[in-house]
């Protein structure tokens, strides 16, 4: 492949005429002296510049891995030793993909943070070096650059990316409690500036290859290129290669300076961050931003703070070894072993392991045009899919049209779109009351009123019409399936799709099959949620399914500690402290009182005493006087347009006091009130794992996290329980058994593995 | 109230539009569209000498046409409004083939960049070029194309019937555009002119913002994608590994190819233009052949610092107009005309806008020589719209290319090269300038003189337009012996 890229790259070679300051049209090389082959890279010799391309085998990303890092090392050393190379282009020949970033098993394989560290320095040195390479590399970016690819980036002299929306870079460590441990924390503050650095670092946020330009991330921008006479992406990296070439010589011979110059901005901020006194304002103003977002949950962004801190303040030798004995204890955190899990479970939920459908769904159709209904609508047409949206009176799909224009809209005024794709895209939804163009559906969607009888109707008018392929899918959060499938002629093609609300921002998709639901029709669902952009978790069909049957009894001691005269607010600041992003009483506002009411009652009908708790009563009290939550402007709060801060619904006051419940001491405190809430959750998930309602452990985690925001610094109720230990847990329930019986009998499994310390959910 | 000061903000943000060197001036605004035309005529004795007439539709024909000289924007035309350089047009049509002006039934131009004054410019000029206030006349726009869609649209009056007689043409004066006021300013000052009380109108007034008064230019870049020409085509260059050499050859190739045309009075289209004001305009102005060590210092107009399009191998901002006299053949014969040309099999094809937005006539050449029943051999003269050198590269390497051919085409094999001594021998956009509006008439006519001095029997004419639209068409030449024609 190489040979033949640097025969194709042949053409007339025309000297100097061009290098400098007139434009870097020499494009043309004489041919490779050097192809030597090694498993994760090769380079090649052009004229007097080394071509370093990067291609792990069998495997669609690069990822930094022991190996790919020595291999490196020795290509280094020969460019340096050789004396006919002046400068070198680094590059991915993997479409799409940089570096990835680290390999993640190199450091779950590490069982001492002493490990860890030394992995960590061992990268420094390397880096370190290149930094100080005599001989200029620039780095050749095309598709993700993130975690170690973006050490790796920022270590050259100079950077040059393609304008791809592939093209991302960024330092998305934190999200894995950890930290950018090969020497960024000391380079990214000096490269881009403080403020941005903090930002890069502390968020994990990609960055888009024209912002990075601004930023000072990058030096020169390439645009991806369409047809010629070969595929697009394959010229666009050989183009990427040939600009990046040129480059290399213009800096080997000094004609181009790697130095950028600073706006007047950029200057006095640097000005400002020279006065020590400044310097540890700003450090002060990041820490307790960070301390009011963590709430002291995650350990890795302050420690990030720290560690950039320390390099600017003692100097970079006192910085590395910090930033690599950091890192090695980051990794060996339960937070970040957490985190780590999850990332794994998130990447097997967006794979279709039920294989691909006989036949692609093209043609969508989703009836209700509600909040769900028009969400559902919109992350399908943004995807190309074809959707017919269906509502009963031209109002209510105005409403829901509208909701799909703004949310599309809402990308262009954050230019992550242009109007004119926004227009394209918009294109793709047909707006209409009646079954008109069903018969052509693949798919229907249903979003009605969570009321059987309705989805009874809608499921036969449907069948009415479409073809015998297509799948008829319900977005219900309770309803079982089965029992919407009994009117069906075809229950095989009926299935369950549990969008979360809102949609559009939501990563997580529930799909529920019955005993009936055929396989191929699972594999059409999870199809289209994938193109959707969902993390797909599938599930067997039962009441609550698995999402809201964990929720329901954690709101069932919701409303029992509401009862027992724990406030509102409080309560909300209990669990949002332990690592919940929504507080408990806020989220039944959020969620919407009747919905709350509606599921409580039914599961509670098929659960019995397990889901008792508070008494329902609450919940009727306040949909009698209208507290249904947000969407009616009271609940628990009072919700007003344009008020931020909410404040208390005073009205609730006397209901709660109606229907007070002694609280039991022994079981109420603060950290009793917060593993009350969450035992049940967890004991509840462990239970739909020991009947099969969950497939695997790891769907129970991404469920519990990505669609009910449970603490991901706990990663999810399995995670949690390995991490914690069952035999706590165990402890905790029995606890809160003796209170309140039968609500916090803990199920056989998690007992099986209270009894046994080896047993892991997690291998 | 402020409208002085609004004023005078505005000219000082006009004063300082981008204007420096010639070159730079030249590219201030991307070119809106670009067409490349090919025309050809095969007339060589062992050749076929079929007709390419259908049965059933009538013939028709280029009796012939003209064009004012091309000349760079703001040189002696920047006093002119378009319809000036219409009329001048048109009057020169009606001297060169004294056809009279009452036998004409309708008049079509073409044209981009719309002056708003004028907004049907054909009618404008017809009546000012002294036409019968009985001609109706309409104005059509189709970026680069527009006065190829002007003939076709004549052609499609003729054979429908509706007419014997159309006068065709196009016309762009680049030296003033459209610049308006910001929406937010107009949509204060629409306001202000519905609001009835001294109340509302301070209550509408108090809304200004300096911001307001920055001007709106007329698009300089691709509506659908945001991307301007040059750095469209740019990209097109690098997609067709095109270096800057073989960009800056070509352009040196037209330019020179131009000049000897010139030179030898080949130019026969041009006519004579008296500018009210100023001295006589004959020739185009816009023709410079330069070295190559010339060229090769221009630093890269789009893609910057190491694009390949620069100003010297892209086709400048031109003012012109032009226009041909189309006839149904019977009337043309009637009335005594040898005509120059008959216009055949066209078709118009579209494809992607961002990354084939030059890329057209790649496409539409083999789909117009699959309909008219000829082969690339058959064509004796080809006339293709140079936008910038690299995209006529880019396409002569695409329809070499039988991996472009299958995978973008769906041909089995390639299209294959016209070959280079039949290909826009009296220069091309680049170097004779490229008046959006105007350039349609300019290549068909090229073509159509080119096959009567060059001896050929047909002609293939292909251009790119804006919005990735392109135009070819097939004619055959009149040669004293008609009758097999």
């Amino acid at each position: 492949m190489v040979a033949s890229r640097a025969i194709g790259s042949l053409r007339r070679f025309t000297a100097s005429q061009t290098l400098g300051c007139r434009g870097y049209i020499c494009r043309n090389f004489t041919r490779s002296s050097a192809l030597l082959t090694r498993t994760h890279i090769n380079y090649g010799v052009r004229g007097d510049v080394a071509v370093i391309r990067i291609n792990s085998p069998n495997s669609k990303v690069n990822t930094l891995s022991q190996e790919l890092h020595s291999e490196f090392m020795e290509v280094m050393n020969e460019v340096w030793s050789s004396s006919q190379i002046r400068s070198a282009v680094l590059i991915s020949t993997k479409p799409g993909c940089f570096i990835a970033g680290a390999d993640l098993n190199m450091l779950n394989s590490c069982t001492t943070s002493q490990e860890v560290t030394q992995i960590s320095q061992e990268a420094q040195k390397m880096f370190e070096k290149l930094e100080k390479s005599t001989k200029p590399v620039v780095a050749a970016i095309n598709g993700s650059c993130l975690g170690g690819g973006l050490e790796l980036a920022i270590s050259c002299q100079y950077r040059i990316a393609t304008k791809d929306k592939k093209t991302v870079l960024g330092s998305p460590e934190v999200l894995l409690g950890i930290l950018p441990g090969a020497g960024a924390t000391q380079r990214l503050p000096k490269m881009v500036g403080r403020p941005a650095a903090f930002d890069m670092m502390l968020t994990g946020r990609g960055i888009r290859a024209d912002r990075a330009k601004k930023m000072g991330l990058v030096d020169q921008l390439v645009e991806p290129l369409g047809p010629g006479v070969k595929p697009p992406e394959e010229r666009t990296i050989e183009y990427l290669e040939e600009v990046a070439i040129t480059f290399a010589k213009g800096l080997a011979d000094k004609k181009i300076t790697p130095k950028r110059d600073k706006g007047l901005v950029e200057k006095l901020t640097s000005y400002a961050l020279s006065i020590p006194f400044v310097r540890q304002q700003i450090y002060k103003k990041v820490e307790e931003k960070v301390r009011k977002q963590t709430k002291g949950l995650y350990p890795a962004p302050l420690k990030i703070i720290d560690v950039v801190k320390t390099g600017i303040e003692q100097g970079s030798t006192a910085g590395y070894l910090s930033e690599s004995q950091t890192f090695g204890e980051l990794a060996m955190t339960k937070e970040s072993k957490a985190l780590m899990g999850l990332y794994r479970g998130q990447t097997q939920c967006k794979k279709n392991k039920f294989g691909a459908p006989q036949k692609e769904v093209k043609q969508l159709a989703v009836v209700g045009a509600g909040l769900m209904g028009a969400g559902i609508a919109q992350v399908s047409v943004d995807k190309g899919l074809q959707t017919i949206l269906k509502d009963t009176t031209l109002p209510a799909l105005g409403r829901g049209q509208q909701q799909v224009f703004k949310g599309l809209n809402d990308k262009v005024k954050k230019k992550t779109l242009t109007s004119f794709e926004r227009d394209a895209m918009f294109s793709n939804l047909i707006g209409q009351l009646d079954y008109r163009g069903f018969e052509k559906a693949d798919m229907v969607i249903e979003a009605v009123f969570e009321d059987l009888n309705l989805k009874h109707r809608v499921l036969k008018e449907a069948e009415a019409v479409i073809p015998d392929h297509c799948v008829f899918a319900s977005n219900t959060s309770a309803l079982p399936i089965g029992e919407i499938a009994t009117v069906s002629k075809r229950p095989e093609k009926v299935i369950g799709m549990h969008y979360f609300s809102p949609v559009d921002k939501m990563q997580l998709l529930e799909i529920i099959t019955t005993e009936k639901t055929s396989k191929d029709t699972t594999a059409s669902a999870v199809d289209v949620g994938l193109r959707q952009g969902k993390v797909i978790i599938v599930v067997k069909d039962g009441p609550g399914f698995y999402t809201t049957r964990c929720l329901t009894p954690m709101m069932s001691e919701v409303i029992r500690i509401l009862q027992e005269g724990v406030g509102p607010k409080n309560l909300d600041s209990l669990t949002t402290s332990f690592g919940f992003p929504v507080g408990a009483a806020t989220l039944v506002d959020e969620g919407g009182v009747d919905v709350a009411k509606h599921v409580a009652e039914n599961l509670g009908k098929m659960f019995g005493e397990r889901f008792a708790g508070g008494s329902l009563e609450v919940l009727m009290q306040m949909i009698s006087k209208g507290f249904l939550g947000r969407k009616s402007g009271k609940g628990f709060y009072i919700y007003q347009e344009g008020v931020k801060n909410k404040n208390l619904n005073s009205d609730m006051d006397s209901i709660l006091a109606s229907l007070k419940m002694p609280s039991q001491p022994d079981v109420s405190s603060d950290e009793d009130i917060q593993y009350r809430l969450v035992t049940r959750f967890v004991n509840e998930a462990i239970l739909c794992l020991q009947e099969g309602v969950l497939a695997t452990p790891a769907e129970g985690d991404i469920g519990a996290v990505f669609g009910l925001g449970f603490p991901p610094c706990l990663g999810g109720p399995f995670h949690f329980v390995d991490l914690y230990g069952a035999q706590k847990i165990v402890d905790r329930l029995r606890k809160y058994e003796t209170a309140y019986e039968k609500q916090f009998t803990p199920c056989q499994l998690l007992v099986d593995h209270a009894n046994n310390p080896n047993k892991k959910f997690y291998q | 109230f402020s409208d002085f000061r609004m004023i005078s903000l505005l000219t000082y943000t006009l004063k300082n539009l981008p204007n420096t060197s010639k070159w730079a001036l030249r590219f201030c605004m991307r070119p809106l569209s670009s067409s490349s035309q090919l025309q050809a005529a095969a007339a060589s004795q062992t050749k076929s000498k079929k007709t390419l007439a259908k049965p059933n539709i009538r013939n028709i024909v280029v009796v012939d046409g003209v064009r004012t000289p091309f000349l760079l924007s703001g040189t002696s035309y920047k006093d002119l409004m378009p319809h000036d350089l219409a009329r001048a047009a048109l009057s020169g049509l009606l001297h060169r083939t004294s056809v009279p002006k009452d036998v004409v039934d309708y008049i079509i131009f073409g044209t981009v960049i719309q002056e708003v004054k004028t907004s049907n410019v054909a009618r404008e000029a017809a009546l000012g070029a002294g036409f019968s206030d009985k001609t109706p006349a309409h104005t059509v726009t189709m970026a680069c194309i527009s006065s190829n869609q002007a003939m076709t649209t004549a052609v499609g009056l003729i054979a429908s019937g509706q007419c014997d007689v159309v006068v065709a043409g196009g016309v762009e004066l680049m030296s003033d555009i459209p610049i308006r006021h910001s929406r937010k300013m107009r949509k204060m000052m629409l306001d202000l002119n519905k609001a009835k009380t001294l109340a509302q109108r301070l209550s509408i007034i108090s809304k200004f913002r300096l911001n307001f008064l920055s001007p709106e230019l007329p698009a300089v870049s691709e509506f659908s994608t945001s991307e301007t020409m040059g750095h469209s085509a740019d990209r097109l260059a690098a997609a067709f590994a095109i270096s800057r050499e073989e960009q800056d050859e070509y352009a040196l190739r037209s330019h020179s190819l131009a000049k000897k045309a010139q030179d030898e009075g080949l130019l026969s289209d041009v006519v004579p233009f008296k500018v009210p004001g100023r001295d006589t305009v004959t020739q185009d102005n816009g023709i410079r052949p330069s070295s190559l060590d010339q060229m090769a210092k221009l630093k890269p107009a789009f893609i910057k610092p190491y694009g390949t399009v620069t100003a010297a191998n892209s086709s400048f901002l031109t003012d012109g107009a032009s226009a041909v006299l189309i006839m149904a053949e019977e009337k043309a014969l009637a009335m005594g005309y040898k005509p120059k040309a008959y216009l055949r099999d066209f078709m118009y094809v579209s494809q992607d806008p961002k990354d084939q937005l030059l890329l057209g006539p790649t496409y539409a050449t083999p789909k117009v020589l699959e309909k008219a029943g000829l082969t690339m051999n058959d064509i004796d003269v080809f006339e293709f719209h140079e936008a910038f050198s690299g995209q006529i590269l880019a396409n002569l390497k695409a329809m070499d290319s039988d991996w472009f051919a299958q995978n973008y085409m769906g041909r089995k094999a390639k299209v294959g090269l016209p070959p280079l001594e039949k290909f826009n021998n009296w220069g091309g956009s680049l170097s004779l300038g490229h008046p959006f509006g105007a350039t349609g008439c300019r290549l068909v006519m090229a073509a159509a003189n080119r096959l009567r001095k060059e001896g050929g029997q047909y002609g293939l004419v292909a251009a790119c337009a804006a919005g990735g639209q392109v135009f070819s068409i097939c004619f055959t030449c009149v040669t004293d012996k008609t009758s097999y024609l």
